[in-house]
Parts: C-alpha cells; structure tokens; sequence
C-alpha cells in the first residue's frame, strides 16, 4: 500500500496525462465512428445490393479479426502503402501517432456502431413505415421524421455502452506507442521496477471512469422509460 | 403507359358485370401477383366509383389484403394495372406515388400511430409537412376531426394511453387530415376488443353516409350488410362473386360464398 501511494505522489502526473489521452482517444473515436457506423448502417438496410454487399463484408472482416491486429495493421501498413498520418496537436499538447490511434480505433468501432444502429432502426414496428408512406412522406422523409426519433432511444443506451468498451479497447494502442493509461504503466513500471503498483492504479482509474458512465447510461435509460412505454 | 390505358378501355367497355357507369376512381385491372410460387392475387378486376363503399370479405390468406395494399402500393404487382383516376399507379417514380399516396388514404389493423407523438401531432403531422399547412390551421382542422370522432380532450395525449378503439379513430382522424379521395381499410376492427368495435364501425359509418368513397376488408359481415354499396367475395386470390349486398348475402349461387356465409353468420 504505500509502495502503491509513493509510486502515485512520484508519477501522478504520468498517470493524468495518460488519463487525457485515453479519454481525447475514446472521444474522437466515438464522434468518428458515429458518424461511419450510421452511413455503414444506412448501407446495410439499403435497397442496392451492391451497397449492402460492401457494408456486411466490412463488418464482417472487422469484428472476425482481433482489434490489435487492425491496430498494428493500420500502423505499419499504410505507411508502407505510401499514407501518411499527419500529428495531432490538441490541448496544447503533442500526440504522436495519436491520429493513426484513432484512426485504427475507429474502423474497428465503427462496425460494431453500425450493428447498433441498424438493430435500432430494424427494431421499428414495419407498421410505422408503412403509415407514413401511406400518408405520402417519402421514404427519407419517414426515416427522419417517424423512424430515427423512435429508434434513437434504442440506439443511444447502446451507443453508451460502446463507449464503455472503447474505453477499455484504446488500452490497445499502447503496442504503437501511444501515451495512453496503459502505455503510461509500463513507462512507470520500467523506471521504477515496481509491475504491480502502476496496474493497479490504472485499473482503479479504468474503473472510475467506466462507472460514471454505465451509471449515466443507467439514469438516462431510465428517464426515456418514463416517456417512450408503448 | 399508351398501351396500359388501352388496356383500361377494354376493361371499361360493357362486358363485365360490374362496369362502372361513370369512370371509376379505382380501377383494378387484370393484377396478378406472386409470392414466389405462391399466387396471391390471380387476374383480379376490381372497378370502384365516387362514393361507393365496397367490402370485401372472404377466408383468411384468399388475398384480400394483399389487393388492398396494391393499391396503395405497399406492395408491387406482377401484372396488371391499378389506376387511381384514370391514372396508372403501378408505373412511375416515388414522386408521383407520394402525391397518389396522398390521395389514398390507408387504416391499418394495427393502427399503426407513431408513438413518440401526441395524438395532435400524429393528425398534423401529414397536413404540415406535405400539405404546408400552417401550423395553426392543421391544429384547428385536427380538432374538428378529434371532435368528429368524439376524441377531442384526448388531443394532448400519447398514443400509449388511448385503447384500441380509440387509436383506431384517431388512425382514421389523421388519414382524413389528409383530405383522400379514397380510404382503403385493412381490417380495421380485426385487432380491437369486441366491445371497442362497436366505437369504430361508428365512425365508418357516418363516413360512408358523408359520402366518402371506401374499400373496407372486414370479417363484420353485419356492417358490411348494412353499410356497402357493393360486396366483393374473395377465395385463393379470385374474386369469384360481387354484387350487391343483398344478392351476396341472400341468394348468392355461388356455393363457396354459400359454404362461407354459413360458417360466420
């Protein structure tokens, strides 16, 4: 225990900036992979062919294949293939390697964002679409004005939970690099010889953070209940 | 689309035994349709003219749904044409099927309210968008709907709250809110508590006496009795017999109709 509260007082600054960086990872890559897991959804549910074709083989290859792999992938591969990541620069502070980070994180998240989106939007009753185009509303129209408010109560929770496991998946891109919680430990743990201590503390950090928001996913599943009963 | 229409000219032409004496505003014409190797609708011809309520009944998977969704086009056609005015609906963009949808009004068996709005808003929602109603207007036009179906201190609600019978008038408050030629109903009381129907057949009713031109698919043989103008039969995909109420309900020589009149009444 005191091993564990002087490795804390000697490195605490580490172990905030690695928190910073896991939470702009996280982040980014939840808006990011948002946005292209709602266009693969879109994909998916789409009448042509040739577009669910693309989305389904997409999401297949990338939740059949483990996430460190993609990481490293995209890492060493894109360079090779002559992409270059530019360097970040946010909050004032120098995050190499960080875009490819995010990049990797987001392919990966986003076919799992889009399994949430299209599940949301598929779990509409088949009614509702039928009574707005027989009103007249065209197939976009029904979509944005009858369906998405209905299925965003069923999307929104899951995309919560999404962010959780992100959360823990960015622990990940510690192999190319970046600064990140885990990638701080094992920095801690080569200068002061102590493996155990530095683990600790960023499960304990791991921890806090996922629990403020299962237990916000939880308050907000709770206040739809009270509107959307149907 | 030359060819359809010369297609409708020689439906119209007095051979059937049902030719309308004035254009029809629906006509059906010579529709088959297939689920697969399933045929659901086979060679049908259906002609209804202004204000004519037409009931088609028949057992259950002989395809009388499934006609009436043709016509809306929730479904496609193999063959055949369905002409709103003249005008065929089967062909042509997404465009011209809104403005016909438009035109069509449809009430389904399961309501089919949007739950995240008011029971206002579910009336208003059409007019506002599609019409460019203003927004005051739609609110009092809804209310004289809610009020013709007897539903207006419901009109802040959500639907979650209303029983059936009363979803069902609101569905139909909101399909008039559009202001259709036609109202097509699929089942409409098939999904409602027995006394809830009573509430709903009402409505229909005083519809069919404002003149409203309707095509009811219903197992309430005493409503349509009562209410059609005209009965249509329907059994795998056919309609094998028409005619008036009384000629369907009374003295009908087909015995299939015979055989299914008997097992419901």
């Amino acid at each position: 225990m005191d091993t564990l509260i002087s490795i804390w007082h000697k490195y605490n600054s580490l172990f905030i900036s690695g928190t910073k960086v896991t939470i702009i990872l996280s982040l980014m890559t939840i808006v990011f992979a948002t946005i292209i897991g709602s266009i693969l959804a879109m994909m998916k549910i789409s009448k042509l062919r040739l577009l669910r074709y693309i989305a389904n083989i997409y999401v297949e290859f990338i939740r059949g294949t483990p996430l460190m792999v993609q990481i490293a992938l995209i890492f060493y591969g894109l360079p090779i293939l002559g992409v270059e990541f530019p360097e970040l620069t946010i909050w004032g502070m120098d995050f190499e390697r960080l875009s490819s980070g995010i990049f990797a994180l987001t392919i990966n998240s986003s076919a799992y964002v889009c399994e949430i989106v299209r599940s949301g939007i598929q779990s509409i009753d088949k009614g509702q679409m039928e009574a707005a185009r027989s009103i007249g509303f065209g197939h976009t129209s029904s979509m944005l004005l009858i369906i998405l408010p209905q299925a965003i109560k069923n999307i929104l929770p899951a995309l919560g939970n999404e962010f959780v496991s992100l959360i823990k998946n960015s622990s990940q891109v510690s192999i190319i690099g970046i600064a990140e919680l885990m990638y701080v430990s094992d920095t801690v743990r080569g200068i002061s010889y102590k493996p155990f201590e530095p683990l600790i503390i960023i499960s304990v950090i791991y921890f806090i953070m996922t629990f403020i928001i299962t237990r916000l996913i939880t308050l907000f599943e709770k206040k739809l209940g009270k509107s959307t009963r149907r | 689309m030359n060819k359809k229409q010369t297609n409708l000219e020689k439906y119209s032409v007095p051979e059937r035994e049902f030719r309308p004496s004035i254009h029809p505003i629906i006509a059906v014409s010579d529709v088959c349709k297939n689920y697969k190797k399933l045929e659901v609708l086979n060679h049908v011809d259906l002609y209804v003219k202004q204000g004519e309520v037409v009931a088609i009944i028949g057992p259950s998977g002989s395809g009388k749904s499934t006609l009436l969704r043709c016509i809306n086009r929730l479904e496609t056609i193999r063959s055949g044409g369905i002409y709103y005015k003249n005008e065929d609906i089967t062909v042509g963009g997404n465009k011209k099927l809104n403005s016909v949808r438009m035109h069509i009004g449809m009430v389904f068996q399961h309501f089919n309210l949007f739950p995240h709005l008011t029971v206002l808003q579910n009336i208003t929602l059409g007019p506002i968008h599609l019409k460019k109603m203003k927004k005051e207007d739609a609110n009092k036009k809804a209310e004289e709907l809610l009020e013709m179906v007897g539903l207006l201190d419901k009109k802040d609600v959500y639907p979650e709250m209303l029983s059936g019978g009363q979803k069902q008038r609101i569905a139909i408050a909101r399909t008039l809110a559009m202001e259709p030629d036609v109202i097509l109903f699929d089942e409409p009381t098939s999904a409602l508590d027995p006394e809830m129907v009573g509430e709903v057949l009402q409505v229909m009713k005083n519809l069919a006496k404002s003149g409203m031109t309707m095509i009811i698919v219903t197992h309430e043989m005493g409503f349509a009795r009562e209410v059609a103008s005209k009965v249509v039969f329907m059994d795998a995909g056919e309609i094998t017999a028409s005619g008036t109420p009384e000629k369907i309900f009374t003295n009908c020589e087909n015995e299939r109709v015979r055989a299914f009149l008997e097992k419901v009444l």
